[in-house]
């Protein structure tokens, strides 16, 4: 069967199980658009190409499954590179397809010719050029294979237009065949059993969860782990979710903004059990004296994670899943020979914590609105099950801190590229993949101003999400650190609150609106917008500027050095 | 050989950009190459790059883990200094009147080199040797007169008596 170079892709991708592709047409891509058409695939089309990145995350954030996008060459294959970066700062498996000029005209300069395949080498896992449509079935399973194994992450397939248009004899290959590419199937059985000797005489022990436990789809692993030992829990901000937040074992999140108690575990633990954790610079504070007292077991299934930062005592590369699966087998049967120490001085040192530090803030009756109170009432009004994409900043690390994630893939964020702008597209994608799930993006006013026209594209195909904009006029985090550590010298970060007026930009965009100023509408408001499923919601939340975001760990200190903020009693 | 530098000898699928995907690691993740050799290798689906690495600057058991993920790495081998053998071209172009000349030639051919051009007022010698070996021998020119120099970068291979020490016999992953 002879198929042009544009159908074998698309015919491609529908084989791979693809059912959507977020894009954008354009003059080196026009081919692929045309067999589209008569695909079984749904295409969004969307406003700029960055939001067919970021929507592409969402939907593998929520759906696990690979995301997958599509634009032209030039400009919107640049303007695809920070999502690609995103993706492979925090694992998100995607495939990316870029148009190029003709494979002729390559290295002349031509009209929207970038080097697409040299821009994205550092931000992709891998990526094609293709030069000959014979290669495009083998290059597409490739891709797929490249970007869902292993540690995920973003690929990226640059298609001439000349490559697309000639024609090409269809195969499809049965298996991939990359002699380079061999990830970890295997677990060192010596290494899980000195774990779980190791588990077996920790005092202090805590599980240090990254999102590497989602990516494995390990949830329940971990859980049958933490509960069989008893061992205390922390998620990091990409593995929120992947233990249930409202469990007895969970104690939050870890980190710069992470709460008291889950950071001072980690510090004064004497066994870190890391499962899918990177030890990010956010997480470790000042890396020589973080946990100084812990012997490390790190699990993770890229090798070079293993010793970049810490020397673990126990390294295991490895899929979370297994690994977990494993350690909770010999775990079993060294309980049923010896006796582990006992946890209870342990836990009674951490419900101390719990007790004098709990997340605090203050909502005052007339008071200015307080967006850790929106947040709470976001999370009481709506179902358990609801997915929270986030953009970067204060609001981010709120709704980390007070939504409680009990189920995992529903917290979508930017992580590790801490890209403002994520949320809006990123909470399209995560509806188009999880159509039966309501989706809240919580968003600053300054993330919202940066992506905010895919609202378009959400109304245009009917993917109603609903947006709680926390409008502090400000570049809010950026202020929390200038009021902080510059002298309270405000530099280039105030916004305004009415400018733009946000509900009549958000009527514009096909969307219903509503603005907050005062504590007692937020409930009937989110009301409001949860009985709303036809088209997107905004809600413009005018909330307090003054508002720090608390417990912080200064940038570059210790995490023994945590400035808890307040607390209800007043407890230092 | 230097106490901070680290061989490294990477087979590569030979392909387009692969070069630029290595070079471009090193430089992402702040690894200093000391020099750099590329060649094909007698089988012709793969090149074989010998790398030498600054290690103050890059933490070998990182730069090698990195390396591994590309994908077009099929294996690479950390060759320690005793381990391997290891050879670099030098050829220059040295200052040599007619009288001159056959001090020149004598000095060349201790090193087993040769003239390759001969010029009116100068001539071009050919060297191959160890690194340190051409390290000597660029000092016993410099007298004449060096006009032009150039040096390929080393080229190695483990010995064959005491084998190398393969990091990864295959590209896998274990510890």
């Amino acid at each position: 069967m002879k198929l042009t170079g544009a159908q074998a892709l698309i015919k491609s991708l529908e084989l791979e199980g693809t059912e959507v592709v977020f894009g954008l047409p354009g003059g080196a891509i026009l081919p692929v658009y045309d067999p589209l058409i008569d695909s079984s695939i749904r295409h969004i089309l969307v406003r700029h190409e960055q939001g067919a990145g970021h929507m592409a995350e969402g939907y593998a954030h929520a759906t696990g499954r690979p995301g997958v996008a599509m634009v032209t060459s030039g400009p919107a294959a640049t303007n695809i590179v920070t999502p690609l970066c995103d993706a492979y700062m925090d694992s998100i498996p995607l495939v990316v397809i870029t148009g190029q000029v003709p494979y002729s005209v390559i290295g002349t300069d031509a009209f929207q010719e970038c080097d697409t395949v040299g821009i994205t080498m550092p931000v992709t896992k891998h990526n094609w050029l293709i030069t000959d449509p014979a290669d495009i079935p083998e290059i597409v399973r490739e891709a797929f294979h490249v970007a869902t194994t292993g540690r995920p992450g973003p690929v990226l397939i640059d298609i001439p237009k000349d490559v697309a248009i000639e024609s090409m004899d269809w195969y499809w290959p049965e298996s991939v065949d990359l002699p380079g590419y061999k990830p970890t199937n295997k677990v060192s059985t010596k290494l899980i059993k000195d774990a779980a000797r190791l588990m077996g005489t920790a005092k202090k022990p805590v599980i240090y969860a990254g999102g590497g436990i989602l990516k494995a789809r390990a949830a329940e692993a971990l859980r049958e782990l933490a509960e069989m030992t008893g061992i205390p829990v922390v998620t990091t901000l990409m593995a929120r979710g992947a233990f249930p937040d409202r469990h007895d074992l969970c104690l939050g999140m870890p980190g710069m903004h992470g709460n008291y108690t889950a950071i001072t575990a980690l510090q004064e633990a004497d066994l870190l059990i890391a499962l899918g954790s990177r030890f990010d610079d956010r997480v470790t504070g000042k890396v020589d004296a973080f946990a100084p007292n812990a012997k490390i077991i790190h699990v993770d299934i890229d090798p070079a994670e293993i010793g970049k930062v810490r020397r673990p005592d126990v390294p295991i590369v490895g899929d979370c899943r297994r690994v977990i699966e494993e350690l909770v087998k010999a775990v079993r049967s060294d309980l049923e020979k010896r006796h582990w120490p006992d946890l209870i001085p342990w836990w009674s040192e951490i419900r101390t914590w719990q007790r004098d530090f709990p997340l605090y803030y203050e909502q005052e009756e007339d008071g200015p609105l307080k967006p850790q109170f929106v947040i709470e009432k976001l999370r009481d009004l709506s179902p358990d099950d609801t997915i929270v994409a986030s953009g970067v900043g204060q609001h981010q690390m709120w709704a980390s801190q007070h939504w409680k994630f009990d189920y995992p893939y529903t917290w979508v964020n930017s992580g590790g590229l801490g890209t403002m702008g994520f949320s809006v597209p990123a909470a399209i994608g995560a509806k188009v993949g999880r159509p039966d799930r309501t989706v809240w993006s919580i968003d600053g006013d300054g993330c919202f101003q940066m992506t905010a026209q895919e609202l378009v594209t959400a109304s245009a195909e009917q993917i109603p999400i609903k947006v709680a904009i926390l409008n502090n006029a400000y570049l809010g985090m950026v202020r929390q650190w200038q009021e902080m550590f510059y002298e309270e010298r405000y530099s280039e970060v105030y916004l305004s609150p009415d400018l733009p007026d946000y509900v009549k930009w958000a009527e514009a965009m096909g969307c219903v609106a509503f603005r907050v100023d005062a504590p007692e509408d937020v409930a009937p408001t989110i009301e409001k917008a949860n009985a709303i499923t036809d088209r997107p919601v905004v809600i413009d939340f005018r909330t307090d500027y003054r508002e720090k975001v608390f417990p912080m760990v200064p940038a570059g200190a210790s995490n023994s050095d945590v400035l808890p903020g307040p607390t209800p009693n007043g407890a230092k | 050989m230097e106490q901070h530098h680290h061989i490294l000898s990477v087979l590569v699928e030979n392909k387009a950009g692969v070069l630029s995907r290595v070079a471009g690691l090193f430089t992402r993740r702040g690894y200093n190459i000391f020099s750099l050799a590329v060649s094909p290798t007698e089988d012709d689906r793969y090149s074989r790059m010998t790398v030498v690495v600054d290690g103050d600057s890059s933490p070998i058991e990182q730069v090698t883990k990195q390396l591994n993920k590309l994908i077009p790495v099929i294996e690479i081998r950390e060759l320690a200094a005793a381990d391997a053998v290891e050879r670099e071209l030098l050829i220059a172009t040295v200052k040599a009147s007619a009288e001159e000349r056959s001090h020149l030639i004598d000095l060349v051919s201790i090193f087993d080199g040769q003239v390759i051009d001969v010029g009116v007022a100068s001539v071009t010698i050919m060297v191959a040797g160890t690194p340190d070996g051409l390290d000597a021998v660029a000092d016993l020119l410099a007298p004449y007169g060096i006009s032009e120099l150039q040096r390929t970068g080393r080229v190695a291979l483990p010995r064959l008596i005491r084998g190398s020490r393969p990091l990864k016999a295959v590209k896998s992953s274990e510890q």
